[in-house]
């Protein structure tokens, strides 16, 4: 008797236990808890993250996707490199999102993912990122999350303080890091002070079309501009930028661009901008700039060539740009979500200034000024400044900001992130990072609703966080709650090249929005085939075209004869398939090229130029069915002055 | 412990057990939904566990018997388009290739059982018996091409035109 009511017992035990796991599990999609880290993190198999991430891809130039709480990589999107993989920029329909006034560049350096917004909030439509070496701003459409235009930026160089938005994505702003004579001209580099120049660019994005238009330019002294945040709210206008090395140095920058104790916040009003753009107070200049998009109805890449832009200066634009003096070689510009507050980070000050808008205006309306440089007036510090947030860590650098009030601001040098709050600027919670955090990203968290219950630190040195690997490591992010007095630590995950900014979103936002496939029937690619009945090849002199499809688990036509050694062959491939997940792969012995990797409805083109006489084997890459391994087929090449005739056929 | 206890257990027991059941149903709204899953439960009656219905018109969106008007010229156009585009890779009309031949599939199958096979391959191969028996005669099965009810209705007006040409 006792032994049955103690496996009683032990079974109501057990039962009690799942009972926990499950409401753990169901929780866990829900709100915080105050158990244990593991529990926090864990999305159950088959359920999915409450937030997207998206990382910049740093010195891969590409961008990352993640799922938050869990840390998991779901796709890195190909923006500025080329990406054997997909056949990013390698495929016929792709290589033209990579051409600049340079040439095809297959690589950038992206920073600063930005999502678009309406209404200071982030829409879940696109998001944004600079290509810092190359200056350019990729958009991608996050219902394909695929990079949809690119646009490059004349009178640039180190595209940094971009992409940042405005309010309601009425521009994408964008400034120089590096100065330099604009327009480009051969002179000496010690004529810095003299020749260089900086510019901050407003690109416009259309409502309508939502193509993006360098719309205007501001020429400004040759400080270097490092990053921006646009107003909102009742600073809706405005937009600000941080700038360092005012005192124009050339050269050992790090002793020579840090003597002075005051850099300055740059505020532009861009709406007053506007109004002397359509005044005519802008002056055209030559400048030759690529805008490279996907064209809607071939889904093909085209490249657009300008050769203009209207450029303001200053000078001849009074109430349109102050400098705001700040302490000291500052890095981010933050503006709270009540768009009052603008924080900035100086990296070498020993406090983070706060200015105020109100008082900003203020000061503008009482012409509180501390003299001019090239016409921009520099605004009184005391007359501007809200507060100062006193031992912020070392190397304070960027802040973000949560639903209650409160601002986190990322210090590099004491690899720390220190919570404080706004309005009595003082530190309330600090906790360390692994290892020197640069920028650290809140869902939200830059906008007018944060949503406060994660921040993501996004660490620049990962040492001995994760199995090592060699010399080179994978980069480190990680995981802190907010939610309650004190910020807790919940879990480190790897990221993909360097983490520069982050940006995350409420998953609801973005994948009900999500395509699955493309409709084959609204395929518009001029190379496409609707059916395999349409499937052929086709000679042009040393041309061979081979329209073929791709369906489980055969490619039409599969053998193709009367190719020579000297043609030049394009595959155009046409997945047929309308079913989620389930892309052709296409790739041929010898091809000095990538695969393709062909989405459900979509077609892509590869180029091959066969080099030597034989037979050669295609197949599918990407595992597709039960019979993949059967889904091959042959080419023959055959020398040059052969007579073998142009035949192709399937299942004879 | 005596009997009575043990029989207060037991229905403690089953008590929780019952709110496990509650609780992973409530857990079952967050998780996410298979779109392509119509299964009718009612009226379980043979080994297979399908109802005479699904047996005879397969498992998917149409659930009754369809009324069949006369053909209609545009919706057998519309359907040889799709037929053309995303079926014939595998499917020839007067013999056997990937897939069976297509020529006679009115007279072979119900207009139900095309349809919800149309509409729902996924489902039919792992839980109908004429499915199961296709994917051992031909050993691929059919991919999901994301048809509409309204298409799936004009490729029928295809077979119904095509069954009567030879």
């Amino acid at each position: 008797m006792k032994n049955i009511s103690r496996k009683t017992l032990l079974s109501a035990f057990g039962i009690l236990f799942l009972i926990a796991l499950t409401y753990a599990g169901c929780n866990q999609s829900k709100t915080s808890l105050s158990g244990n880290e593991a529990e926090q993190v864990y999305v159950a198999p088959g359920t999915y993250d409450e937030f997207y991430l998206f990382t910049s891809g740093g010195f891969s130039g590409q961008m990352g996707v993640y799922g938050l709480p869990s840390g998991r990589h779901f796709k890195t999107i190909s923006v500025f490199a080329q990406n054997p993989e997909t056949g990013y920029g390698y495929s016929e329909e792709t290589k033209a999102m990579l051409n600049t006034t340079y040439g095809f560049i297959p690589w950038d350096d992206s920073h600063h993912p930005e999502f678009s917004m309406t209404d200071g909030v982030p829409d879940g439509r696109f998001i944004f990122i600079n290509g810092n070496n190359t200056p350019r701003v990729a958009k991608i459409d996050l219902k394909e999350f695929e990079t949809t235009e690119i646009i490059e930026i004349p009178n640039s160089a180190g595209n940094h303080a971009s992409p940042f938005v405005t309010e309601n994505t009425e521009y994408i702003i964008a400034s120089t890091r590096f100065s330099i004579p604009i327009p480009q001209s051969d002179v000496s580099i010690s004529s810095y002070k003299e020749n260089f120049k900086g510019t901050i660019s407003f690109i416009k994005l259309d409502p309508k079309t939502e193509k993006m238009n360098l719309e205007f330019q501001i020429i400004v002294p040759g400080f270097n501009y490092d990053l921006a945040h646009a107003g909102k709210g009742p600073s809706h206008d405005w937009a600000f930028f941080t700038s360092y090395n005012s005192e124009q140095a050339n050269s050992l920058l790090e002793i020579n661009a840090s003597k002075n104790d005051k850099d300055f916040v740059a505020a532009v009003n861009w709406k007053k901008a506007e109004q002397y753009l359509k005044e005519g107070k802008a002056k055209t200049y030559d400048a030759e700039y690529y805008r490279n998009y996907v064209d809607h109805k071939t889904q093909i890449a085209v490249s657009e060539k300008n050769n203009q832009v209207k450029v303001l200066d200053p000078k001849d634009c009074p109430g349109m740009m102050y400098y705001l003096p700040t302490p000291k070689s500052p890095h981010g510009v933050d503006v709270d979500p009540t768009g009052e507050y603008i924080v900035a980070g100086g990296k070498l000050a020993s406090v983070i200034p706060v200015h105020s808008f109100t008082k900003m205006m203020k000061a503008i309306e009482e012409k509180q000024f501390d003299g001019e440089i090239a016409g921009i007036p520099i605004l009184k510090y005391d007359a501007v400044v809200a507060g100062e947030v006193k031992d912020p860590g070392l190397g304070p650098l960027h802040t973000e900001f949560d639903d209650n009030g409160y601002a986190y601001t990322s210090a590099f040098i004491s690899s720390e992130i220190v919570k404080w709050k706004i309005g009595t600027w003082e530190v309330v919670d600090r906790i360390p990072t692994y290892y020197s955090i640069g920028h650290l990203c809140i869902p939200g968290g830059d906008s007018k609703k944060p949503y406060g219950k994660y921040v993501i630190a996004l660490n620049k040195i990962t040492k001995d966080r994760y199995l090592p690997t060699g010399p080179e490591l994978t980069q480190s992010a990680q995981l802190i709650d907010i939610t309650g007095e004190k910020m807790k630590l919940l879990l480190d995950f790897p990221t993909v090249g360097e983490p520069h900014y982050a940006q995350a979103i409420p998953s609801d936002l973005i994948m009900k929005n999500s395509v699955k496939f493309y409709k084959i029937e609204e395929n518009g690619n001029p190379y496409a085939v609707k059916g395999e009945k349409d499937s052929r090849v086709e000679r042009k002199g040393n041309e061979v075209h081979i329209y073929m499809s791709a369906m489980r688990s055969h490619f039409s036509p599969d053998n193709i004869e009367g190719v020579k050694v000297g043609d030049v062959v394009y595959f155009h491939v046409t997945n047929l398939e309308q079913d989620w997940d389930v892309p052709h792969g296409f790739a041929i012995k010898g091809m000095n090229n990538s695969e393709l990797l062909i989405m459900p409805g979509a077609t892509r083109t590869i180029k091959w130029e066969p080099k030597k006489v034989g037979v050669y084997p295609f197949y599918c890459s990407d595992f597709c069915s039960a019979l993949h391994q059967e889904m091959q087929g042959y080419v023959r090449v055959s020398p040059s002055n052969s007579n073998v005739p142009l035949a192709f056929s399937l299942g004879n | 412990m005596d009997q009575q206890n043990k029989l207060t257990l037991q229905k403690l027991l089953f008590a929780f057990i019952i709110t496990i059941s509650m609780t992973f149903i409530s857990c079952g709204d967050n998780a996410p939904q298979d779109p392509s899953k119509f299964s009718n439960t009612k009226k379980v009656v043979n080994a297979s566990g399908l109802s005479d219905f699904e047996l005879e018109n397969g498992i998917g969106p149409i659930k009754q018997k369809i009324e069949l008007t006369t053909i209609d010229p545009v919706l057998v156009k519309k359907g040889q388009g799709i037929f053309e585009t995303k079926c014939a890779a595998c499917h020839k009309l007067d013999e056997r290739y990937v897939g069976p031949a297509q020529r006679d599939v009115f007279k072979r199958r119900s207009p139900e059982y095309i349809l919800n096979f149309m509409l729902n391959p996924e489902e039919n191969y792992k839980r109908h018996p004429e499915a199961k028996k296709l994917l051992g005669e031909y050993l691929t099965q059919m991919p999901n091409q994301n048809l509409t009810i309204d298409e799936a209705k004009a490729m029928l007006d295809y077979f119904r035109k095509i069954a009567d040409e030879k």
